[in-house]
């Protein structure tokens, strides 16, 4: 008896640009890699989700703001609503905090300035379907790149998120003025994750780190775990 | 009707872009304290009555418009031609 290819959908916005990267790390890490249309109401038969990074709708009003209301986008909170896995990396986090599924909001960084280069993370959780490859509090290497990643929670938000651990990853130095240096959330359930930092640029130590191939590649053994068995 | 919708950044909410614009501003010699930048977005809401057009603006502000977690917002309605 062997478990067929997870099957893990790529959404494609308007104005996204690493589906591609995304859909070839998939791929890499042994998925089957679908990319899907933002236009599209369904989602086709999935194990996973990823929503990739870019500038969806040109970023414009707010990131995330308008992309979360696309056709497919629908679809991906059914998804995720019965228990779907869906992973929003940098602006795929934009998109999903603006669309409730996450907690919290990205905001300008604090120096206003664009951040572009590799960056350390430390994992504060082990026990979720995106970090299950890490060991606790493991440094991580990937790279950031985004205008927009200061994470922020007001009043009590914070403080109940750590009780219900769903703060996952932290930088472990000054990125973007991120609230406590949270640098990837998961929501009370733990099916849905987002991050700032780009995993899928970070899958082959040719391109300086594989450090991103353990977040994926968790997702990848949770959407595994989640698939059908063939005989 | 026409509406005019001003967002801002909530009190408290630090505001990176206002940082920038005091400290430009003080710089150039004006003598103010605090700047906060928000956004300024101009509807036409075409032949409508006014209770219904500030009930759909404010809709439309609560769902898309502003982001509740860390902004405000006022509507400031006029009729047409005004």
């Amino acid at each position: 008896m062997s478990s067929r290819q997870p099957r893990i959908g790529v959404v494609q916005f308007p104005g996204s640009n690493d589906d591609r990267d995304a859909l070839w790390a998939l791929a890499a890490l042994d998925a089957e890699a679908v990319p899907v249309w933002h236009a599209d109401r369904a989602l086709p038969d999935l194990d996973a989700v990823v929503l990739p990074g870019g500038f969806s709708y040109g970023d414009y009003l707010r990131c995330g703001a308008i992309a979360r209301f696309s056709p497919a986008m629908s679809a991906v909170a059914e998804f995720a609503d019965s228990g779907g896995l869906v992973l929003g990396i940098c602006n795929g986090f934009q998109i999903l905090c603006e669309a409730g599924l996450l907690p919290g909001v990205l905001r300008p960084n604090e120096s206003l300035s664009f951040v572009c280069r590799d960056v350390r993370l430390r994992v504060d959780r082990t026990d979720t379907a995106f970090t299950a490859r890490c060991a606790q509090d493991q440094e991580l290497v990937i790279p950031v790149k985004h205008g927009e990643g200061c994470w922020f929670a007001g009043g009590d938000l914070y403080d109940e998120l750590m009780a219900r651990g769903q703060v996952v990853l932290r930088y472990a130095e000054p990125v973007n003025g991120s609230l406590n240096d949270v640098a990837g959330v998961v929501n009370e359930r733990g099916n849905v994750m987002g991050l700032m930092p780009h995993p899928e640029h970070a899958v082959d130590p040719l391109l300086g780190s594989a450090d991103g191939a353990l977040i994926l590649a968790s997702l990848v053994d949770a959407a595994r775990d989640r698939a059908p068995t063939t005989v | 009707m026409k509406a005019t919708v001003l967002v801002r950044p909530k009190q408290g909410i630090l505001d990176p872009q206002g940082d920038a614009v005091t400290n430009s501003l003080q710089h150039l010699g004006f003598a103010i304290t605090d700047a906060r930048v928000g956004r300024v977005i101009d509807l036409d809401l075409g032949d409508s009555d006014r209770e219904q057009a500030r009930a759909s603006v404010e809709r439309m502000c609560e769902q898309l418009l502003a982001n509740p977690l860390i902004e405000s917002y006022e509507i400031v309605l006029r009729d047409n031609g005004a």
